[in-house]
């Protein structure tokens, strides 16, 4: 794939995620932009096209209009390609093997402890997991990619007050260590007043006025 | 040797056993008797259509007479597996793929069989060609509708697990492969369960058939066997072609799981 030296092209560096026109069912988003290093945080009633919006940069669903990363297109990226470099986190994590390790292809011990598991977690069988556990799971799972782009669909719904204060600093961690994007849907005002660089709402397909 | 002819009469002392559990059925309340009856009138009707058919068929033993009943037996084939589907492709993927993966494999197998090593002259004698067609077409359509119906409903179930597997960077066949071999074997099961119980289970109706007809033992057993591989071939190959290409129909040029594609039935 060969990253691009982002050193000697500032200006991609200041619009790594930008989605313009993309709609699909009832969601249309015009124009956003989500800068190397930024966390925007996307809020707004449920049903209002969050998850489709995510959905939708992931190239999941079908959609109209276009999204870039850098200066390339989704469409000149193979399928494969762009989902591991725009990774999405979806709200319900998904095991398809019995043990957690079987989904794993590279474990990263250091960013395993934050999250408070170790190598014998690799051995646990994921129905035994609670939900939280999976959701961090999932988190690392996603983060092994090491995508550029980080969808975020509520990554901290059913975690504790710890957890979700560990999962937060290891996603600022991350997005200031890989210079990565990061497009996080949120409920909570606090959160989103902790996290984000940059508060946007959406409210029935549409993006309303950008905080 | 021949065979000792049936006389209408014989026909309706079997008959008579059917409208007898008919009637049971009827006084236990199964509510079974009118499908019993229907089917076993669509029996009646059918064979001795496909009789008269084979009768005329034989009496013509030209090769686009043979081509045109081959086709025939394609068409309905191809149907009968879109209708054993719970969820089916909509618009031509539904008949396209199942009776195009029948296709290629049961006429590559039957017409092997029927040149190489049958060797009859002229290869398309009805006499062999319509029945070995006839015997690996409907096992195989059995397991291309088997293996289908197992990959468009599973597909239908994990559709969560399917896209987390596309969003964490695996390609559109990767994605689905638990479920396309889980599909494979569901398709293939039944003829090696088939193949592994003849003879002491079961006695093949082929062999049965050609035992009545005077043939000695050791000949019909040898035909069973080359009927049991072409079966096996047949329906393994095209289980194969069939749930492939059935899984690539269900994700776009993006990978993308397409379900909107499958309708219910």
């Amino acid at each position: 794939m060969g990253r691009r030296p982002l050193d000697s092209k500032p200006e991609i560096i200041l619009n790594l995620l930008r989605v313009e026109g993309v709609s699909s069912h009832s969601m249309s988003i015009p124009l956003l932009e989500v800068a190397a290093g930024e966390c925007v945080c996307l809020s707004g009633p449920s049903g209002a096209g969050k998850s489709l919006l995510l959905r939708a940069i992931a190239d999941l669903d079908a959609h109209e209009g276009k999204v870039w990363l850098g200066e390339r297109e989704a469409r000149e990226f193979a399928p494969r390609e762009w989902r591991r470099q725009v990774g999405l986190l979806p709200a319900e994590s998904q095991w398809w093997y019995e043990r957690v390790g079987a989904h794993f292809t590279a474990v990263d011990e250091a960013q395993w402890q934050v999250l408070g598991f170790g190598r014998e977690t690799l051995d646990w069988q994921v129905a035994r997991c609670s939900t939280g556990e999976r959701q961090r799971l999932a988190l690392l799972r996603l983060l092994a990619n090491k995508p550029r782009v980080l969808l975020l669909d509520e990554p901290t719904a059913a975690l504790d007050p710890a957890s979700v204060q560990r999962v937060e600093a290891m996603i600022a961690a991350y997005r200031e260590e890989q210079q990565a994007a990061v497009l996080w849907v949120s409920h909570d005002p606090a959160q989103m007043q902790r996290v984000a660089t940059r508060q946007i709402r959406i409210v029935a397909g549409r993006l309303e006025g950008a905080v | 040797m021949s065979v000792i002819a049936l006389s209408p009469f014989d026909l309706s002392l079997a008959a008579l056993l059917v409208l007898l559990l008919a009637g049971l059925s009827w006084r236990l309340q199964l509510a079974m008797e009118r499908k019993l009856l229907v089917a076993a009138l669509r029996t009646t009707i059918q064979l001795m259509l496909i009789g008269l058919v084979l009768k005329v068929l034989f009496d013509h033993a030209e090769w686009w007479w043979v081509s045109l009943m081959a086709l025939v037996m394609l068409a309905v084939a191809g149907r009968e597996v879109m209708a054993r589907q719970q969820r089916r492709f909509s618009g031509w993927r539904g008949y396209g793929v199942g009776t195009s993966a029948m296709f290629v494999s049961s006429f590559t197998v039957t017409l092997l069989a029927l040149i190489v090593v049958i060797g009859n002259d002229p290869w398309y004698t009805p006499q062999y060609a319509i029945p070995l067609l006839g015997m690996v077409l409907g096992n195989t359509m059995n397991g291309i509708a088997l293996g289908m119906d197992r990959l468009t409903s599973g597909a239908w179930q994990q559709r969560a697990v399917i896209e987390a597997r596309l969003l964490l960077g695996q390609g559109a066949m990767e994605a689905v492969s638990d479920l396309r071999r889980e599909a494979m074997r569901v398709g293939m099961i039944p003829m090696i369960n088939s193949m592994a119980a003849a003879g002491i289970v079961s006695l093949p109706g082929m062999m049965t058939g050609q035992i009545l007809a005077g043939t000695p033992p050791l000949e019909a057993v040898k035909y069973q066997i080359l009927v049991m591989f072409l079966i096996t071939a047949g329906t393994g190959f095209g289980t194969m072609v069939a749930v492939w290409r059935g899984a690539r129909c269900l994700f776009d040029e993006r990978d993308r799981l397409r379900l909107e594609r499958l309708a219910s039935a």
